[in-house]
């Protein structure tokens, strides 16, 4: 198994190097972020200046080298926009992205478990017919539009909610950061992890619809049932471990997915975390941001790759993790 | 029970909305969020007014761009490169230091010699020697006369002299940008202190008690929250969360206008929305015959052609349309009421038929193909002029393509994105804010011939060249007489626009802030949101 993991992560460290190489490549293709950030009235002499000072009069192959041997040694650049290191602009607001990530993955989980299991149940009840119907919806609807129109029903309209921005308190959890431990902090995360949530809802109440649906006309479940257990524990101890292995291995995926592309909601909800960073650094082509953003996506999907494989081979003794060879 | 709940809960948002201001403390939801607390970092619309609450200028910009002294209690020319400037006495750093001439010098030494930084203030410190006769008279002197000293000294702030920081001592004397971004070094002698900025989230300020100055601090505690996505800032304002509003989008502003709880507040600023046409190759590169095919000659080398643009342009539908009404139709540099404009140059009219009359005479009269670029996420709507003008073109017998994209991509290639480092299109759509609330500087950078080796022309992205403006441009920048001076500027903008139609003007951007009931903002020109504008309503 140590063997697995160590060949994963030298996978990773490739994974890395070349996207590094793509995005470097791609942002210095865009255009030149000294003619974004420099004001109007600069004259020529001083935009020749700026550029200088950034590095950028350099050819390609120089500043990529230059970020290549910096990045050797843990060095990610210095952002272009504020001239701080951009792993420390992006770690400073990891935290907040965590927690909006973790709340939205709450959500979907405990709602989504439960709604899709009794769909599984009672495939032609009324309310099961209802939640899929839902689902659907949560699939389709555009989060953009979704997020304004719960930031106009909940915040303007009721006024129960404060419509954006992260809570004012924070408070230190097992060393981490988090505005979660006071309830003013959790009414602010409500509206935004709700909307973060709801594609992931939708897909874990089908997953857990479908696993349900199949798995309850297998032999063990009849003979279980035959056995004399209760529905209860029918249910909740041999249908639900069952149906966990496809549910856990989508979230643990996803979950990557909602750090990543938590841009949309954290947009919206003016959400201080890494997605409105991202996209502040793109419309000023934030070049070391950018990079520094993605690799530390990219290590966090091939760590949760590891991790879901983990804990297949946890819930399911027959996965055994090894390579295959051919 | 509902009921009640919902009627208690609705008393209770009319008060929070409507209730006499009796705490203080104030929300403001910006849309752009400052890249650093350093004075010297980033010479930017949204540093310079949020820094500009922290720090002290010797002279400021009221809301109208108008000058008054903020930290200098007086200042005049003594001789023709000398002007002599008083400074305010009893004024005190939010450190407890006292305000003299040193720190002014000490403040011009670290923003001249800035290392590092986004674009710094040189263009405005730079030819400037500082002399202290006392601890409270400072003399400024230049080699030749040079009369936007006061408009230059609106732009540098004033740090204390004893600062310390954590940078190497070379460097910006010690003290880093992040030395000001986490409040080390960040005492100024404004109204508000700095108590912290969290990135991406809010900066807060604290009212100084120990302030001495013109400036009102109606507010203990100010709280700028940065709220980027434009429904987002109008709902927060909507659900109290926040106070005011800048920034706020023109199809919102009919939806507020009705809204009891909500007051507007708007004005005209500096900017100009304008198109550069390319008056230097013989052969533009977007510049086509009707069918899109290459010509060998380019028609907007011609004054009468560009001339007939300017004519096909409906100035009052765009406004009225595009704009929903929030601008105001442009025939020069700045707005009425600044320094230095014509009293002559109105907006062309729209007469398509007298636009053909000039093309045949040109002759043009079939007409040619264009293609007019822009960026979608600079300038209000500014996709859509370009869509609207590229309709009034394509109507009036010049056929246009219309190319739009975002401003990282845009202002690059506009700028030098050809051959040699030229500009790329023919025929863009760009905006210019005046930083020194007057007429000189749009025409330098716009108007005049570009040429690096003398910082004229920077942003002359048609190459329009004229010896007539120049010679009138340099003479107005040696003239420290206001009279003259100003009558010089309206000359050059007379030929420049008038004659030559070195730019084609479209409108002037009118900007919206919305408060809450109860509050007052006074409209900037120059845009900048900020606690000291923002007043209790009487």
């Amino acid at each position: 198994m140590s063997v697995f993991i160590i060949r994963r992560l030298m996978h990773a460290i490739v994974v890395i190097f070349v996207m590094s190489f793509l995005v470097f490549s791609g942002v210095f293709l865009v255009g030149n972020p000294a003619d974004i950030l420099i004001a109007d009235d600069a004259d020529q002499a001083e935009r020749e200046q700026v550029i200088r000072d950034m590095g950028l009069d350099r050819p390609f192959y120089e500043q990529y080298w230059k970020f290549l041997v910096n990045a050797a040694r843990g060095d990610l650049g210095d952002s272009f926009v504020f001239d701080e290191p951009a792993l420390q602009l992006i770690l400073e607001r990891l935290p907040a992205t965590m927690e909006l990530a973790v709340a939205a993955l709450l959500i979907a989980v405990v709602f989504g478990i439960p709604l899709g299991v009794w769909a599984g149940l009672k495939p032609d009840a009324i309310p099961s017919k209802i939640i899929m119907t839902g689902s659907i919806l949560g699939f389709s609807l555009p989060t953009f539009w979704v997020g304004i129109m719960m930031m106009l029903l909940f915040a303007v309209i009721l006024g129960w909610l404060p419509s954006t921005g992260r809570g004012d308190e924070i408070t230190y959890v097992l060393g981490f950061p988090t505005s979660l431990g006071t309830f003013d902090g959790w009414a602010h995360v409500l509206l935004p992890a709700t909307n973060l949530a709801l594609f992931k809802l939708s897909l874990v109440i089908r997953l857990a619809r479908a696993g349900t649906r199949e798995v309850m006309h297998q032999d063990y479940v009849k003979f279980a049932r035959a056995k004399g257990l209760t529905e209860n524990r029918v249910v909740m101890v041999h249908v639900m471990k069952n149906i966990l292995i496809p549910v856990v291995t989508v979230l643990g995926l996803e979950f990557g997915g909602l750090v990543a592309f938590s841009v949309v909601t954290e947009t919206v909800f003016a959400w201080p975390g890494i997605g409105k960073l991202l996209i502040d650094s793109i419309g000023l082509l934030d070049r070391p941001v950018i990079v520094a953003y993605l690799m530390i996506i990219v290590f966090l999907f091939v760590i949760l790759n590891l991790l879901v494989d983990i804990a297949y081979s946890v819930l399911d003794p027959r996965v055994r993790l090894q390579d295959v060879k051919a | 029970m509902k009921v009640f709940r919902r009627l208690g809960l609705a008393a209770v948002v009319v008060t929070a909305l409507t209730g006499p201001a009796m705490a203080a403390d104030v929300t403001i939801g910006i849309r752009s969020e400052p890249s650093s607390m350093d004075p010297y970092f980033h010479n930017l619309g949204p540093n310079n007014g949020m820094i500009g609450q922290v720090f002290g200028r010797l002279v400021d910009f009221d809301s109208n761009q108008q000058i008054f002294g903020r930290l200098a209690e007086s200042w005049k020319p003594i001789n023709d490169t000398t002007w002599e400037f008083k400074l305010r006495k009893g004024v005190k750093f939010h450190d407890g230091s006292d305000f003299t001439a040193d720190d002014v010098i000490y403040s011009f030494k670290r923003a001249d010699g800035y290392t590092g930084g986004n674009s710094s203030f040189r263009i405005y410190t730079k030819g400037k020697t500082l002399m202290k006769i006392d601890d409270h008279t400072l003399h400024i002197m230049t080699e030749a006369p040079y009369p936007l000293m006061p408009n230059d000294l609106t732009t540098v702030m004033i740090m204390s002299s004893e600062a310390k920081g954590t940078g190497k001592p070379d460097v910006n004397m010690g003290i880093d940008t992040r030395d000001f971004n986490d409040g080390t070094a960040t005492f100024g002698t404004g109204p508000y202190k700095f108590v912290e900025w969290k990135k991406g989230d809010r900066i807060v300020l604290e009212k100084f008690d120990g302030y001495k100055g013109p400036m009102p601090q109606p507010w203990d505690k100010v709280t700028f929250k940065f709220i980027k996505a434009e429904p987002a800032r109008v709902a927060a304002l909507l659900a109290g969360d926040v106070d005011m509003i800048d920034n706020v989008p023109t199809s919102d502003i009919d939806t507020l206008k009705k809204n009891a709880n909500v007051a507007l507040s708007q004005g005209v600023s500096n900017r100009v929305i304008y198109l550069h046409l390319d008056q230097q190759r013989d052969q533009s590169p977007f510049v086509t015959d009707k069918a899109g095919n290459p010509i060998d000659k380019n028609p907007l080398k011609d004054a009468r052609v560009r001339k007939a643009i300017s004519m096909m342009i409906n100035r009052p539908a765009i406004v009225e349309r595009v704009m929903e009404g929030v601008a105001i139709p442009a025939g020069q540099l700045l707005p009425a009421g600044f320094f230095g404009l014509s009293p002559t140059l109105k907006p062309d009219a729209y007469d398509v038929a007298g636009a053909k009359k000039l093309l045949a005479e040109a002759g043009w009269g079939d007409g040619f193909g264009l293609t007019i670029h822009g960026p979608n996420d600079r300038y209000i709507n500014d996709a859509k002029i370009a869509e609207a003008i590229g309709q009034m073109l394509t109507a009036a017998g010049i056929p246009t393509k219309v190319v739009t994209m975002p401003k990282n991509v845009y202002f690059s290639r506009a700028s030098k994105g050809g051959p040699d480092g030229t500009p790329e299109f023919s025929f863009v759509l760009v905006g210019w804010g005046s930083g020194t609330g007057e007429a000189s500087s749009p025409l330098k950078s716009l108007l005049a011939t570009h040429d690096p080796s003398k910082g004229m022309g920077a942003s002359n992205r048609g190459r329009h060249s004229d010896p007539k403006v120049d010679s009138l441009i340099g003479q107005a920048l040696a003239t420290v007489d206001d009279t003259k001076r100003a009558a010089l500027l309206a000359e050059a903008t007379d030929i420049a626009i008038g004659e030559n139609q070195g730019i084609i003007p479209l409108h002037y951007q009118v900007n919206t802030w919305a408060t809450r009931k109860g509050l007052k903002y006074s409209p900037r020109t120059d845009e900048r949101t900020t606690a000291y504008d923002l007043v209790p309503a009487k």
